[in-house]
């Protein structure tokens, strides 16, 4: 079975992210970049088929700058066979729409016979990729799946939903994105670390995919006004020494907060 | 008035969600409300009236028994017939795990543009922009649709105002026997619901005015009782941090932050939470921030507004009893 694992390069969610005020982009020099940890956890449920059955093959596809090649790099030594990265100027700022159009296309390209990803980058968070190359592939989506059982043929899982959880299933070929519930990823081992270095990653154009340079026909997002939220004003901050309770009591009547 | 379509979801158990509500008000700010409802059996003339008290002018129920068996299709296919037929210049779905499926679906087969988790909306001279609240509400940013119909995602208890209400005109359509009912192989199918027990009387913590949260610093599944009591003297929705949620002492129904819930209550309480910046991220646009924490350079009181250094098991069962003192006083 040949497994394909979207992979986003995403500013760290420990550091204090930014957007570029000018551009109105995600600022990609204030935070360290890394590969999503959400995209972790789809690459270890193909990882523990492929434990399972050697002849899984699983690729890293990822769509970003020139940076990307190392979120692709640090899927190959967690295990991943192979890395396609999809570089081209002009995607960059690309919205959800372009997104999903070019990583429909690429997959096109490499073939599988299942799509695994993040249910939602830590960044966008928008949530609507998987969906969307979905849709442009013709194939059944199981979004947002706590744990997924792979079989010849077959997907299963248990889906996340508003009010409880949904048994749900698909037939291969599929896409699943799975949420942060699914297995903790492993970490690359020493070996592996090593041997990535040796992997193939092929480096595919929009032109090369056929895709138009501009996202013609199609509508884009524009973001009209990027502001900051103002800093909160520094509180109060008291010591307990036996009244606090007390104060803080009064500051919530006070403030009508109670 | 153009027809803006609002995408209001029903459970398999026939319940309206509580979704609807800030839908049909986002709608009705950009132009005539149309409710779309995709389910296994017909509206009542209950869910009729309901609707109608949430400002549907028009109800489009789409009918099919795959409401309940096959996942988030017939609500697309719902969708796309009513934009075929309304012509709408934006169609608002929830921000929730079906809706956002439903809008990415949407917006490929019909060429428009995402607008996604949207806080806040406006309309006029025939365009549409909405806010959205971005790391963790740290920016503002507005956005808008560029050459396509815009479909929009609403965050979740976002929107508090109610539309005015309407006697809605109600069509029914069935979704049996169409080209997608046909081809429905390809689609996710749904073998089982296992819904959260339910029966608790507090409120929804998306949409509370008052959260309490807990975290590590509660120590056990015992101690986060002390989490639910002050939230029960405050009618508020019970949080929690991560850690607390990986230590087992809440469900992950309770996760605030990054990777769970987002929170902007009037009120947030953070009880032993140390304050990681992906707990913050969730809960930072909260009117006023209270945190309690042993640890005084916690960074939770860098952005609290009341903080205290003390112990939580000590401060709080204190709190419980001024504020019920204060509420005898004024009894």
């Amino acid at each position: 079975m040949k497994i394909v694992v979207l992979i986003k390069q995403v500013p760290d969610t420990a550091e204090e992210r930014t957007l570029d005020l000018a551009t109105r982009q995600v600022d990609r020099g204030s935070a360290e970049r890394v590969m999503d940890e959400i995209n972790e956890r789809a690459l270890e449920v193909a990882l523990q088929l492929k434990d399972a059955d050697k002849r899984t093959e699983v690729v890293a596809l990822t769509m970003g700058p020139d940076e990307a090649t190392q979120a692709l790099r640090k899927a190959l030594s967690m295990g991943a066979d192979a890395g396609v990265h999809v570089l081209d100027g002009s995607l960059a700022g690309a919205d959800a729409a372009r997104t999903a159009v070019t990583l429909a296309a690429a997959l096109k390209t490499t073939g599988f016979d299942l799509v695994l990803a993040g249910n939602e980058s830590t960044d966008g968070r928008g949530g609507v990729v998987p969906a969307m190359v979905a849709e442009h592939l013709g194939l059944p989506l199981l979004g947002s799946l706590a744990s997924a059982d792979i079989s010849e043929g077959m997907v299963r899982g248990v889906r996340q939903g508003e009010n409880g959880t949904l048994n749900v299933h698909a037939v291969l070929p599929a896409v699943v994105s799975v949420t942060e519930r699914s297995a903790e990823a492993r970490f690359p081992n020493f070996k592996g670390i090593l041997t990535a270095k040796r992997k193939p990653v092929t480096t595919l154009s929009a032109a090369g995919l056929g895709l138009p340079a501009a996202a013609e026909g199609i509508a884009r997002t524009v973001v009209v006004s990027t502001a900051e939220r103002p800093a909160r004003a520094v509180g109060k901050k008291i010591t307990d020494e036996g009244n606090a309770a007390a104060e803080l009591a009064g500051f919530l009547v006070t403030n009508r907060l109670v | 008035m153009s027809n803006i379509l609002a995408l209001v979801e029903i459970s398999h158990r026939g319940e309206i969600a509580a979704s609807a509500r800030g839908l049909l008000a986002a709608a009705a700010r950009l132009g005539t409300p149309v409710a779309v409802v995709a389910s296994a059996r017909p509206l009542t003339d209950d869910d009729v009236a309901r609707l109608g008290q949430l400002g549907a002018v028009r109800i489009h129920s789409a009918v099919t028994a795959a409401a309940d068996t096959v996942l988030v299709t017939p609500a697309l296919e719902a969708l796309s017939g009513a934009v075929e037929l309304f012509q709408p210049a934006a169609v608002v779905v929830p921000n929730s795990v079906d809706g956002r499926e439903v809008a990415a679906r949407l917006a490929v087969r019909t060429g428009g543009g995402l607008l996604l988790d949207a806080v806040e909306l406006r309309g006029g001279q025939g365009t549409v922009a909405v806010q959205h609240s971005v790391f963790g509400g740290a920016y503002r940013v507005e956005s808008m649709v560029e050459g396509g119909l815009p479909i929009i995602t609403v965050r979740q208890g976002a929107i508090e105002d109610q539309a005015p209400p309407a006697v809605p005109e109600l069509t029914v359509i069935s979704l049996d026997g169409t080209a997608w009912d046909a081809s429905s192989a390809k689609a996710a199918v749904i073998d089982a619901f296992n819904d959260d027990a339910t029966g608790s009387a507090r409120p929804e913590l998306r949409s509370a005015a008052t959260v309490v949260s807990g975290g590590r610093g509660l120590g056990s599944a015992e101690n986060f009782v002390l989490v639910e009591q002050l939230a029960d003297a405050l009618g508020a929705a019970v949080g929690a941090s991560r850690a607390a949620v990986d230590a087992g002492y809440v469900g992950h129904a309770a996760q605030v932050g990054q990777t769970g819930v987002s929170v902007s209550p009037q009120l947030y309480i953070a009880l032993g939470i140390s304050g990681a910046i992906q707990h913050r991220a969730g809960m930072q646009t909260a009117k006023t921030i209270v945190a309690i924490n042993k640890d005084g350079d916690a960074p939770i009181f860098d952005v609290a507004d009341f903080g205290i250094v003390g112990d939580v098991f000590t401060v709080v069962p204190e709190l419980i009893e001024a504020l019920n003192a204060n509420r005898n006083v004024h009894v």
